[in-house]
C-alpha cells in the first residue's frame, strides 16, 4: 500500500501540478502563436518576471496573507497579474509592434521575441541576483496530510497549501478563459483572427484591440504560473529555457491557437514527465516475493533519468512535428 | 550607390582597426591576439548562421548544441590516449555495448521496413514507437553498468590521440548529422518549429554531456585540449596565438571565398529565390524541404566545426561552459548587426561585437563601481555584495536590447545584404 501512496505523491500529485503549469504556459503561448503568428520566445521570462513582480509586493505588506490565512505570495497575485498585464502591454508597443506596422515575416517577431527574453533576464538578474529565493522566509508553508484508511498503509498523501491554490487557481481560470472566449464579443473576435485573420479583417474586428487583449491574457496567465510555481518550490532567476520547451512541446501538442488543447497539452507533458522520472522497482518491489528467485528487481527502474528529464518534452514535440504537425486538436497548420 | 556602400565598408572596417590597435596599446600583444584568435572562430560561427539564416531564412536557436558537439568530438578525436581505460575491463565492456547497440539499431531499421510484409499505417506506426521505446529501455540498461565500471576503473575513455585537424572536421561533419535528423522532422513545417526543436536539442546535447561523466569527465572538465600548431608551453604565448590566429584566419577566408562564391552561383540565386517567395520558388520546380535541408546541415556543420576550433583555443573541454548566450545568441546578435546575407557583414560583425563583448567586462565592472560609489555617497546606499557578478550578468540585457534595437532601426544590419537590381 506505501508504494501506492508513493506513486499517488510522486506522480498523480507532482504530475498535475507541473502539468497546470505547463498548461498556464501554454495556454498563453498558444494564443500568441494564434493570433501574432510567432512563437513568443519570452514567455518563459515574463513568468518569472512575474513572480519576482509577486515577490516584492510581497515583500512591501509581510502581514496580508495572515489576515486571510493564505500564502501572502497568493494574496498580491491580482496586483502582480495587473502589473505583468501592463508589463506585457508596454514591452510589445516597444519591440513588437514597430516590427509589426512595418509588415515584417512573422519570424523577425520571434528572433525580437527572443531579444526580449535576453533583457528580462538580465533585468532580473540585476535587480534580484541570482541567488534563490522564498516566499516561505516568514511564514509556514501549510501541508495537509491525508491519512488513508487502510491496515497496510502506514504514509500519507501529502499536498502543501500551495499546491492546492495552485490546482484551483488553474481551474478557475481555465473556466474564465473558456467563459470569455466564447460568451464576449471580444473573445469570439480572437478566436475568429486565429482561425483566419484575413477574413476577421476583413468582417473589421479591431486588429489593436485583439493583440492587446491577447497580451493581457498572456501577460496575466504568465503571472499566475509564475507566482504558482516559484511559491511552490523556490524563486529563482534560471526558470527560462528548462520551462520553454515542455510549454513549447504541450502547446504544440494541443494544437497552435487551441487553449483547450493546450491544457490537455501540458497535463499531457507534465504526466509524461514525471512518469518517465518515476522509479518503477518501487511499484515492483511488494511482487518480489511472488516471483521467482532468479528475477531481481533492480534498484533504480525509471525511463529516463532525472537529469536527462527535457528529453521527454522534446521526444514528445518531434513525435507530433512528424506524424500530426496539427496537434491533436487539430490546430492551424502554419 | 556602389560607391556609398563600399565607403561604409572601409569606413566600418577602419573602425575595428582602430579599436584593435587601442587594445593592443592598453592590454598588450597577448591579449589581443587571444581575442582575435576567439573573434576568428567566432567568425565561422557566423558565416554557418549567416548561410541559414541571410541565404535561407532558417531560425537555428541552438547554436550552443552544435558547438558543442564539435568540441566534444574534438576532444574525443584529439586529446591523448588513455591508456589506463584501454588496458581495463571497460574497454572489453564498452566493445561489448557498442557491438549491442550496432544490433538494436539493424534490429529498429529493420523494423521501419515493415510495411514490406505488409503491416501498413497505423499498426506499422505503433509497432516502430513501441520497438523504439523498448531499445531505448534497452540501450538505458545496458549502458548504466558500462558507465559506472569506466568511471571507476580508469575515470573516462579518453581521447583517441588523433591529428586536431581531423577533429575538427569530424566536429562539423558529427553538427552536420545531427542537424541532418532535426531538419528532417521541422523543415517542412515553418520557422518557429525550427526554433523551438534546435533550441531544445542544444539543451539536451548540453544535458548528455554534462551528465555522462565516463564520456566526458562531465564538471571535472578535460584539459589541456592540444593544439593543431605549438601550443604556449612550447613556443610562448604571443607566437602560439599568432600561429593559431593565422590558422583559423586562413579558414575564415577559405570559407568566405567558398560560400561567396556559393552565393553567387545559381545555387546561391535559388536559395535566395526560396527565401524571398516560397511559392513561386516552389512553382519553378525547386524543392524547398530538400534545399533547405541541405543549407541547414552544411551552416550546421559550419558551426560545428567553428564551435571546435574555439572549444580547441580554450584548451578546456567544460560541458557547464557552454551557455545559450555566449554560444548562441552572441552568434546572433553578430549575424543580425553585421548584417545577414552578407558574408563579409557576418565576419565584420564578429569581430566588432566579440571586442565590444570582451570590453563590455572591464566597462561594465568601471561602470558599477562608480554608482555602488555615488550610491553610498549621495544616498547611504549601501549595494548588494554580489553587485559585480551582477554587473557581468547584466551583460546579457545589453545583448538582448542589441538584437530588438538592430530589428528594429537597422533591420538589414550595418553592411547589408548586396542586392543587384536588374533594370
Amino acid at each position: 500500500m506505501n508504494e501506492l501512496i508513493f506513486f499517488v505523491n510522486k506522480v498523480l500529485i507532482s504530475g498535475t501540478i507541473i502539468g497546470c503549469i505547463y498548461a498556464l504556459g501554454a495556454i498563453g503561448v498558444t494564443l500568441v502563436f494564434g493570433i501574432l503568428r510567432f512563437a513568443n520566445f519570452s514567455h518563459a521570462d515574463m513568468m518569472t518576471v512575474g513572480a519576482y513582480i509577486a515577490f516584492i509586493f510581497a515583500s512591501l505588506m509581510p502581514g496580508a496573507g495572515a489576515l486571510i490565512g493564505l500564502p501572502t505570495g497568493f494574496v498580491v497575485l491580482p496586483l502582480a497579474i495587473i502589473c505583468l498585464a501592463a508589463f506585457a502591454i508596454v514591452v510589445d508597443r516597444l519591440f513588437y509592434r514597430p516590427l509589426r506596422e512595418r509588415k515584417v515575416r512573422p519570424v523577425m517577431l520571434l528572433v525580437a521575441s527572443l531579444g526580449v527574453t535576453l533583457m528580462l533576464h538580465g533585468l532580473v538578474r540585476l535587480f534580484a541576483g541570482t541567488s534563490p529565493r522564498s516566499f516561505f522566509q516568514d511564514e509556514k508553508k501549510d501541508v495537509f496530510r491525508f491519512d488513508v484508511p487502510f491496515e497496510l498503509a502506514s504514509r500519507d498523501i501529502v499536498i502543501s497549501e500551495p499546491q492546492v491554490l495552485l490546482i484551483i487557481t488553474s481551474i478557475v481560470c481555465i473556466f474564465a478563459l473558456h467563459w470569455f472566449l466564447t460568451h464576449t464579443k471580444l473573445g469570439k473576435a480572437m478566436r475568429a483572427m486565429s482561425d483566419n485573420a484575413d477574413l476577421a479583417l476583413v468582417s473589421g474586428i479591431n486588429t489593436e484591440k485583439i493583440v492587446r487583449a491577447t497580451w493581457i491574457i498572456a501577460g496575466s496567465l504568465a503571472a499566475v504560473a509564475g507566482t504558482l510555481l516559484s511559491l511552490d518550490v523556490v524563486l529563482k532567476p534560471d526558470l527560462s529555457f528548462n520551462l520553454l520547451l515542455p510549454i513549447f512541446a504541450a502547446a504544440i501538442v494541443g494544437g497552435i491557437g487551441r487553449p483547450y488543447g493546450a491544457i490537455a497539452g501540458g497535463l499531457l507533458v507534465g504526466f509524461s514527465e514525471t512518469l518517465a522520472i518515476f522509479n518503477w522497482s518501487i511499484l515492483l518491489r511488494p511482487s518480489a516475493e511472488f516471483l521467482p528467485e532468479w528475477i531481481d528487481i533492480p534498484a533504480r527502474m525509471a525511463f529516463v533519468p532525472t537529469e536527462y528529464k527535457i528529453i521527454v518534452p522534446f521526444v514528445i514535440l518531434i513525435a507530433v512535428l512528424i506524424w500530426r504537425p496539427t496537434g491533436i486538436f487539430k490546430g492551424q497548420v502554419l | 550607390m556602389r560607391i556609398d556602400q563600399y565607403r561604409r565598408e572601409i569606413l566600418l572596417f577602419s573602425l575595428v582597426g582602430l579599436a584593435i590597435v587601442a587594445i593592443v596599446a592598453f592590454f598588450g600583444q597577448a591579449y589581443t591576439l587571444r581575442m582575435l584568435a576567439e573573434a576568428a572562430c567566432y567568425a565561422i560561427l557566423a558565416l554557418g548562421l549567416t548561410l541559414q539564416w541571410g541565404y535561407a531564412g532558417l531560425f537555428n536557436a541552438g547554436g550552443m548544441g552544435f558547438v558543442a558537439i564539435g568540441g566534444f568530438i574534438t576532444m574525443v578525436v584529439a586529446f591523448p590516449v588513455n591508456d589506463a581505460f584501454w588496458g581495463s575491463e571497460g574497454a572489453k565492456a564498452l566493445g561489448f555495448f557498442l557491438i549491442e547497440v550496432a544490433v538494436i539499431v539493424l534490429a529498429v531499421v529493420g523494423l521501419t521496413q515493415i510495411h514490406r510484409i505488409g503491416i501498413r499505417g497505423k499498426l506499422k506506426a505503433v509497432c516502430v514507437m513501441v520497438g523504439l521505446a523498448a531499445a531505448f529501455l534497452f540501450f538505458n540498461n545496458e549502458l548504466a553498468p558500462v558507465a559506472k565500471l569506466i568511471e571507476t576503473e580508469s575515470g573516462f575513455i579518453g581521447g583517441l590521440g588523433l591529428p586536431v585537424l581531423l577533429g575538427w572536421i569530424l566536429g562539423g561533419l558529427a553538427a552536420a548529422f545531427v542537424a541532418y535528423w532535426i531538419g528532417k522532422a521541422c523543415l517542412g513545417l515553418r520557422a518557429d518549429y525550427l526554433a523551438i526543436a534546435t533550441l531544445g536539442i542544444a539543451e539536451i546535447i548540453k544535458a548528455i554531456l554534462k551528465n555522462a561523466d565516463w564520456l566526458t569527465r562531465g564538471t571535472l572538465t578535460v584539459s589541456p585540449l592540444p593544439w593543431p600548431v605549438p601550443t604556449p608551453n612550447d613556443i610562448g604565448f604571443v607566437a602560439a596565438r599568432s600561429a593559431y590566429l593565422a590558422l583559423t584566419a586562413i579558414m575564415v577566408a577559405v570559407i568566405f571565398v567558398l560560400l561567396q562564391r556559393a552565393y553567387r552561383a545559381p545555387w546561391g540565386r535559388m536559395m535566395r529565390a526560396i527565401r524571398d517567395n516560397e511559392v513561386s520558388a516552389a512553382a519553378m520546380g525547386k524543392d524547398i524541404n530538400l534545399r533547405r535541408l541541405q543549407i541547414f546541415v552544411l551552416g550546421s556543420g559550419l558551426i560545428g566545426f567553428g564551435g571546435a576550433a574555439l572549444i580547441s583555443f580554450a584548451r578546456i573541454f567544460d560541458p557547464s561552459g557552454f551557455t545559450p548566450l555566449k554560444h548562441t545568441f552572441l552568434v546572433w546578435v553578430m549575424v543580425l548587426v553585421g548584417g545577414a546575407g552578407n558574408n563579409l557583414g557576418a565576419i565584420f560583425g564578429a569581430v566588432a561585437v566579440y571586442i565590444i563583448w570582451l570590453m563590455g567586462e572591464p566597462v561594465a565592472l568601471l561602470l558599477f563601481e562608480s554608482v555602488r560609489e555615488l550610491g553610498s555617497l549621495w544616498f547611504d546606499w549601501e549595494a548588494p555584495a554580489d553587485l559585480m557578478t551582477r554587473a557581468l550578468q547584466a551583460r546579457v540585457f545589453f545583448v538582448g536590447l542589441t538584437i530588438t534595437l538592430a530589428l528594429r532601426f537597422v533591420p538589414r544590419g550595418l553592411i547589408p545584404e548586396r542586392l543587384n537590381k536588374i533594370s
